[in-house]
């Protein structure tokens, strides 16, 4: 089993109700986001392309933050998920530093904090991950890449897609589709 | 022409507009876990080669400094971390693969040792110290016996040691300035320097100080081969490894790197101690003081201007 996620370029709005559902999901303290939205715009007036895109940890095979981490709070879980262990986790700062993503950060109580794909509360009860489940334009798909039937598997079948900075050598799971 | 604006959403405290994850802690540990090791590493190899009475201050008494430096620099490891309460997690677990893990573990070998080379050299600094219980005079006799043994593994750890300060950094992908396998070894070498230097400034003996003087030339000569290799090395790497140097190649660490830690700290100290050598009266005082600032501000420069350097994204 292999869970990962799709952002479809071309329907996201960047409205932010990922963003939203997420903290309000996760209890995401205030000022912090878990999922984050960034508008890319290409080329110079008038000719000009626009590219939206819900952002998140990338959830790697090869994460830096989980070779990086001295006590082994980060750690991958179930379908390959990275998660923290907040009471193994000094806060050290290691695995932020180790991100190409930056898609950690310090939670205030001290452990450090990020997207964990919603596995507990939601995926292991047969939800999708909250912003998945509430985007309005229906751009997110979420599912096992082992399960050729999966709606990630078969998305990504169809369509061209790209992953972020795949030259850090982190193989990401989080897919954009082009 | 191709123009790309970036506009993200994200604005996490620390790491948005930009890192700042690490504070003044981090490489002031380096800074001090460097000095540290190139003491040690001095005491020990002067006690292999039976060089105790040509080189008192390096093996008997700059030692007594080292336990201080490592354990400010512990709590300066310990005030940096979020999640205090639970840094007994660092000795639960060995990971390989964690520069930090088996570096935490490192400094649990060299801080003991640290304290034991001091135990067996308290007589230098008090000569009247007489230990109170027969266990602790069995115990000393026991560490004088197995001293050569203790050297060895005091060597070994005190280079392992140096080499971790950078090794911490290198580890990391993320950051492309911090990513090159030169910062072990240069930082290793910056240590070993710091430490000759520290030994310059304690000795009254003029012998023990030109060698150590001449020891730290030698040094600062493999300093400077390693930063300008490292430069080059980015300058033939990625996009990212271009932009990494180009922060000290007219961006905004450019000043204080070249004047401050190269000219300052590397450059000119290094004169000065070629026309000590070669006879020149100066105040010996002046050289390692230098040395030892460069090393301070080269560390944090690194730790700061790594946390600058990212990818393109």
């Amino acid at each position: 089993m292999r869970y990962a996620m799709t952002v479809d370029t071309k329907k996201c709005v960047g409205c932010s109700d990922c963003v939203v559902a997420c903290q309000t999901e996760n209890k995401v303290p205030i000022g912090y986001c878990r999922d984050w939205i960034v508008e890319v715009t290409d080329g110079t007036y008038p000719q000009l392309e626009i590219e939206i895109r819900s952002e998140r940890c990338n959830h790697c095979d090869n994460s830096p933050c989980v070779r990086c981490c001295p006590t082994g709070a980060s750690h991958y879980a179930d379908g390959g998920v990275v998660l923290v262990t907040p009471n193994k986790c000094i806060g050290c700062g290691a695995c932020i530093a180790s991100c190409p993503y930056d898609a950690r950060y310090p939670h205030p109580d001290g452990y450090v904090d990020k997207c964990t794909f919603c596995l507990e509360n939601r995926v292991k009860k047969g939800l999708d991950p909250a912003c998945v489940s509430v985007c309005p334009t229906k751009c997110m798909y979420f599912g096992d890449l082992d399960d050729p039937n999966s709606p990630v598997s078969l998305v990504l079948k169809k369509r061209k897609w790209k992953t972020l900075i795949p030259e850090a050598g982190t193989m990401p799971h989080l897919y954009f589709l082009i | 022409m191709k123009e790309e604006l970036i506009v993200s959403g994200r604005m996490n405290h620390l790491i948005d507009p930009q890192l700042q994850i690490w504070h003044w802690h981090i490489p002031l540990y380096l800074f001090l876990g460097g000095l540290a090791a190139g003491i040690l590493f001095f005491a020990a190899l002067n006690t292999i080669l039976g060089k105790e009475e040509k080189y008192p201050t390096a093996v008997k008494i700059a030692p007594f400094i080292t336990p201080f430096l490592l354990i400010i620099g512990l709590i300066a490891l310990f005030l940096d971390l979020n999640h205090k309460l639970f840094f007994w997690r660092l000795y639960t677990t060995i990971r390989i693969e964690s520069p930090m893990s088996w570096g935490a573990w490192t400094l649990m070998v060299v801080t003991p040792l640290s304290l034991i080379w001091c135990a067996v050299n308290i007589k230098e600094i008090f000569p009247k110290m007489e230990w109170k219980y027969q266990f602790l005079k069995d115990l000393d006799a026991f560490f004088r016996r197995n001293l050569i043994f203790i050297s060895w593994l005091l060597l070994i750890f005190s280079l392992i040691l140096g080499v971790y300060t950078g090794i911490l950094f290198s580890a990391f992908n993320a950051r492309p300035l911090w990513n090159t396998s030169i910062l072990g070894p240069l930082f290793l070498t910056s240590g070993l320097s710091t430490g000759a230097a520290a030994i310059v400034l304690l000795s009254k003996n003029h012998n023990e100080r030109n060698h150590f003087a001449r020891i730290d030339l030698m040094l600062i000569g493999i300093e400077i081969f390693l930063i300008i290799h490292m430069f080059m090395g980015f300058l033939a790497s990625t996009q990212v490894h271009i932009e990494a140097a180009q922060l000290f190649l007219g961006g905004p660490y450019t000043t204080p790197f070249w004047l401050f830690v190269f000219t300052l700290g590397l450059v000119f100290p290094a004169t000065l101690e070629i026309l000590e050598l070669r006879g020149f009266k100066l105040p010996y005082w002046i050289a390692p003081v230098l040395v030892l600032f460069g090393g301070l501000l080269f560390r944090f420069i690194i730790a700061y201007a790594g946390q600058v350097s990212r990818w393109l994204y």
